[in-house]
């Protein structure tokens, strides 16, 4: 994508040359395209880790990693996924494509927006950092659980420093969206006129706003119980343990849906486009969205059901929880009747957005089960809960980024991709994913327990299985990097609406779309 | 639909305003948990930690609990165990129970006892008059001494609970939060 900029430098006032405009750079294609490419990177980075761990798993014994090594690959994969992958991609949309879809000129905060990317590289290249010091990195599980993660090495306030830079980088896109938004928006464009994604992103940006914080306080108190006597979590100075589980989800929860509601909103743009019809029900969408995200804030405590609570309190979070599933069974609904009698082409984002629609179902529907309590006290800690995490995160969420990629590929390089090669990524991706995660099931029903480097023997075929799912799903995304790379260096041009039927003011653009766009707004009808 | 940039501004110093709330709100999450376990009874941390007076000691001679009785020291330092593991009580009785503490430092110390009950709802019923864990504990080095908790378990106590039991984690009140 960095060299896609290099086709339009004839514009009027366009960037300077060379590294210079991508460390200085305040344009949010820019920006956006940093965020994209960072994002890939960092994906490669958690991915290569995950291959350590289906590597180890591979059979039963010990091969590859000592436990401490182990327990380090699986608390950093889940850091580097979350903060460094999926949320970082997700703001690099933001930056590319919400000005686009407004008609605004740039975000409304530029300088903002360059700080807050510069943030989150320092942020992760410090949580990479504490790989190489004594004591290791973090190892005490990505929930960083006390007394626990008190053991952590040296790397323990880096890590949380770390987080602390990760998470003000990801508030301050997070403004930057509102006011954008709000503020930004081309006359004509009202709140219920906004494309879907965009809507996603603004909801999406309350919620960061509102837990991101939490968690940067939850994770100072760890900080001074460690370093300044404090005892928020330790029992022997009065302190309660269980406190910061409750801090931890109240971030957690709705941390999840940060990362799926963006999803959401890329599929409700990808869907209506293959299908030549509008959207169903596009204020049912939306409001969707928002009872989604209003729910996340009280269902927290379903992720600890066995630390004890009262039998109100359990039946609270159950049903709380099983009401998640009206919106978000709205929102599946509504995309599947847009497809009704649409006239249906099966491009590459149109693929992946299909296989959303139908893998994010399935970790939807485990996610039902694992709300059940007596249920869950069977599942918890067990492999069952990392087959549905990983169902909505990685044929959710990231297949929803995949299909953003291939749909708005030609919008930013002015070229099309190679469709086959395209084709074939999303059927190694969609098969292995399968053989990677839905064996996960049934070795977390059959009792194995989540986090551990060795296991019993009777576990050996399933996971001998689900690690050849994960080298596959692991090297075919190898070919995704070759299909951008490709797109990027050249290609048959791209029209302004590249899709037949495009939908919305950044297919107004030309393609690739100019350095500047809509300085002056567009007319909205 | 302002995009100028004081518009712009008024509306990020609000959010970064919001984003600030949110941070002390985690702090504020603080207390608000332990009123929140106080107003629902959840943990009772309170009936827990502080001596209550038994009423209505008559006993129920016809009914009997079993109470187990278990001690732990997380971080070292002393040797604390009951001196009957279980004892066979009837409600409305008032009953004592010794523990048997030794400290293994050569030097003076002063420890902490933090009782739980289990099951947790069995915690409000179970009333302590007078217990080691309500005071820090003073300890000469290598000192060994019996350590006394008296209770009544209350004959309000769900019927269908006819065994609970008293741990305590015993802790150095020097190195209190550090690990």
């Amino acid at each position: 994508m960095a060299a896609a900029a290099h086709h339009d430098d004839h514009a009027h006032h366009g960037p300077p040359k060379g590294i210079v405009r991508w460390l200085t750079t305040t344009n949010h294609k820019d920006i956006g395209t940093l965020y994209l490419v960072f994002s890939l990177l960092m994906f490669f980075v958690g991915g290569g880790l995950a291959f350590m761990i289906r590597a180890e798993l591979f059979q039963p014994g010990l091969q590859l990693l000592n436990p401490v090594v182990f327990n380090e690959m699986t608390t950093m994969h889940a850091l580097i996924m979350i903060f460094g992958a999926v949320m970082p991609a997700t703001v690099g949309l933001a930056n590319w494509m919400i000005p686009m879809q407004i008609g605004a000129a740039d975000m409304a905060l530029p300088r903002m927006n360059l700080f807050s990317f510069w943030l989150l590289v320092a942020g992760s290249l410090l949580l990479l950092s504490t790989f190489l010091m004594p004591g290791g990195a973090p190892a005490g599980g990505w929930t960083m659980y006390p007394p626990l993660v008190l053991q952590t090495g040296e790397s323990f306030p880096f890590a949380i420093f770390a987080i602390h830079l990760m998470g003000a980088s990801s508030i301050m896109g997070a403004i930057n969206v509102i006011v954008t938004i709000v503020n930004m928006r081309a006359p004509g464009m009202t709140l219920l006129k906004m494309p879907l994604f965009t809507w996603s992103w603004l909801i999406t940006a309350y919620l960061l706003i509102a837990v991101m914080p939490v968690f940067a306080g939850a994770v100072t108190m760890l900080l001074t119980d460690r370093f300044f006597d404090t005892s928020f979590f330790t029992a022997s100075g009065g302190g309660d343990p269980v406190l910061f589980q409750h801090l931890f989800w109240f971030f957690g929860h709705p941390e999840v849906y940060i990362m799926i509601l963006p999803a959401f909103g890329i599929v409700s743009e990808v869907i209506p486009t293959f299908s030549r019809k509008p959207i169903f029900g596009y204020e049912a969408m939306v409001y969707a969205i928002a009872s989604i995200a209003f729910l996340s804030f009280i269902v927290w405590a379903h992720h600890m059901f066995v630390v004890g609570m009262p039998l109100a309190g359990q039946m609270f979070f159950m049903l709380a929880t099983m009401l998640i599933a009206v919106p978000t069974g709205v929102k599946i609904f509504n995309w599947t009747a847009t497809m009704w009698r649409g006239s249906l082409t099966f491009e590459p984002p149109m693929l992946f957005a299909l296989a959303f629609l139908f893998l994010f179902t399935i970790g939807g529907f485990s996610g039902l089960m694992l709300a059940i309590v007596p249920a869950d006290f069977q599942y918890h800690d067990t492999y069952f809960v990392v087959a549905h995490f990983h169902y909505v995160l990685v044929p959710g969420s990231v297949f929803a980024l995949m299909a953003a990629v291939y749909y708005w590929l030609p919008k930013w390089t002015g070229h099309m991709y190679d469709m086959r090669l395209a084709k074939a990524h999303f059927w190694l991706s969609a098969v292995f994913v399968n053989v990677l995660f839905f064996p996960q099931h049934f070795l977390g029903l059959a009792g194995m327990p989540r986090r551990i480097p060795d296991y019993a023997a009777q576990f050996a075929d399933w996971n001998m299985v689900s690690s050849i799912g994960a080298f596959g799903f692991g090297l075919s995304q190898l070919l995704f990097v070759w299909v951008i790379v490709k797109c990027v260096r050249g290609g048959e041009r791209a029209t302004a609406g590249v899709w037949d039927w495009p939908h919305g003011l950044e297919w107004t653009v030309p393609s690739p779309a100019p350095y500047h766009t809509f300085e002056k707004a567009p007319e909205i009808h | 639909m302002s995009d100028s940039p004081r518009g712009n501004r008024g509306l990020a110093a609000r959010l970064v305003l919001m984003a600030a709330g949110s941070f002390a709100f985690g702090f504020a999450l603080v207390p608000l948990y332990d009123v929140f376990c106080e107003v629902t009874g959840v943990g009772n941390r309170a009936a827990l930690s502080e001596a209550r007076e038994a009423t209505d000691l008559v006993p129920d001679a016809a009914r009997t609990v079993t109470v187990e009785f278990t001690a732990t020291v997380p971080a070292g330092g002393w040797l604390l165990e009951p001196e009957a593991p279980t004892l066979e009580v009837h409600p409305g009785q008032l009953y004592e129970a010794r523990f048997r503490a030794r400290s293994l430092s050569g030097r003076e110390t002063t420890g902490q006892a933090v009782p739980s009950i289990s099951p947790v709802r069995a915690a409000q019923y179970f009333v302590k008059t007078e217990c080691f864990c309500f005071t820090p504990q003073k300890f000469a080095a290598n000192e060994e001494r019996e350590l006394a908790v008296r209770f009544v378990v209350d004959k309000g106590l769900p019927t269908n609970i006819d065994r609970l039991t008293l741990s305590y984690a015993f802790y150095d009140v020097d190195r209190a939060g550090k690990s």
